[in-house]
């Protein structure tokens, strides 16, 4: 058992090919299963006997809440080892999850609010799991101002890396929000231990969905990590010949 | 694993220890503030005083929704099925405010054991199905009402809110 592949994983040039030849194997499949998911659920799926149309937010809404705790969840690992091992790269995959999350994080607030006007009846409650997906959207900015506000790298990382590691304790907060503290927002649907809440006409394009964006986010990372590389190594002589000049 | 890198692992995990630590101290010390809404239980053991604004949570209960003729007042009982509170409210109601599902209404307690509203929001639970799932679910449990009367549980309308866990 040899394990140099996974010691070249620290070396930039060796990730920076990866990532060019991993992108298309990821964004391809996460394009047809969102649009095989967006038309299940927007055109196949039954409407919902109580929301009628309007619960078909939930197969955009759903997989941006999902997406916001995994993407932070993968930035603080990366973060994390980077802190310990004092590896680049790790610290540039952080870098490059933060834009993406934070993204996913206001798509997730911004649908849950349009569908909380007409259903709940208000926008905006300061409920346990609203306001501690909302810390986790300041959260996400925080990270990628403190990185902005350093001009050395190895600094930013440091500094940015803790804030990371440190913020993951929000993401229990928000999954088990709804379970620990009385709140407004109903219990999860797919991402419980028993079986979901959603017959199967409803819960397949959801899983298509889910998994979709999980690819997605998978491609957008690794195009965000190629430029954070790019922009890390712009001194050295691989990248002179990787990009061909 | 080298010394300096087990020691910042260490460094790593401690924080989040530490983190972690502090951060449970914090949420179980404001727990009641943390807490979106008190159900009838909580508010018949007297946690809340008379007076005092706060959101109620709970069940519509079925057959007691009375609108007054001519006025957008409306009253009914939220129960979590221990006990119940009358709440009485001047207003427009959400689409999904049905008796049988979840409410949270914010106001306070009238000396007279009643709940004034100012504001109504509806609780959804986390099932969905459609309309003919719901519409068949409805006549079984109507036809089993007989033998059980007591909210079996069988419609997704009759799980109370606060039970919601898993």
């Amino acid at each position: 058992m040899t394990w140099t592949w996974f010691h070249r994983l620290g070396s930039p040039p060796h990730v920076f090919a990866l990532a060019r030849r991993l992108t298309p194997w990821l964004g391809w499949p996460a394009a047809l299963l969102i649009l095989g998911g967006l038309w299940g659920g927007l055109v196949l799926a039954p409407p919902d006997y109580q929301q009628g149309d309007g619960f078909r937010i939930i197969y955009v809404h759903a997989p941006s809440a999902w997406l916001s705790l995994m993407v932070y969840t993968s930035m603080a690992i990366a973060a994390a080892v980077g802190l310990i091992w004092r590896i680049k790269v790790a610290h540039a995959v952080a870098a490059s999850c933060a834009p993406i999350g934070a993204s996913f994080t206001l798509a997730a607030l911004v649908t849950g609010a349009l569908w909380g006007q007409p259903m709940w009846g208000t926008f905006w409650q300061w409920d346990p799991r609203l306001t501690s997906e909302l810390i986790l959207f300041f959260l996400y900015l925080g990270y990628m101002g403190l990185r902005a506000g350093i001009e050395d790298t190895q600094r930013a990382d440091r500094a940015s890396g803790v804030l990371a590691v440190v913020g993951v304790v929000n993401v229990p907060i928000i999954h088990y929000s709804v379970t620990w503290w009385n709140s407004l927002h109903q219990a999860p649907s797919v991402m419980r231990l028993a079986r979901p809440t959603l017959p199967g006409s409803m819960l397949a394009p959801l899983l298509m969905m889910l998994l979709g964006f999980t690819l997605l986010f998978g491609a957008l990372v690794l195009v965000r990590l190629r430029a954070e590389i790019l922009a890390r190594e712009r001194t050295s002589g691989w990248i002179r010949e990787a990009v061909g000049a | 694993m080298t010394p300096t890198r087990r020691r910042r692992l260490y460094l790593v995990l401690g924080i989040l220890a530490g983190v972690s630590i502090a951060g449970a101290l914090a949420l179980n010390a404001f727990k009641r503030n943390v807490t979106f809404y008190f159900d009838p239980t909580a508010v018949s053991r007297g946690e809340v005083s008379p007076g005092q604004p706060f959101r109620l949570g709970g069940m519509v209960t079925e057959g007691s929704v009375r609108r007054a003729p001519g006025s957008l007042e409306v009253q009914f009982v939220v129960t979590d099925f221990n006990h119940q509170v009358p709440v009485s409210y001047t207003g427009v109601l959400p689409d999904l405010f049905r008796e049988g599902t979840g409410v949270v209404a914010h106001g306070s307690l009238r000396a007279d054991g009643t709940f004034v509203a100012d504001e109504v929001l509806a609780k959804h639970d986390e099932k969905y199905m459609p309309p003919q799932v719901a519409k068949s679910l409805k006549r079984r449990h109507g036809e089993s009402r007989t033998e059980a009367p007591a909210g079996s549980g069988a419609t997704p309308a009759s799980t109370p809110p606060a039970a919601e866990g898993s």
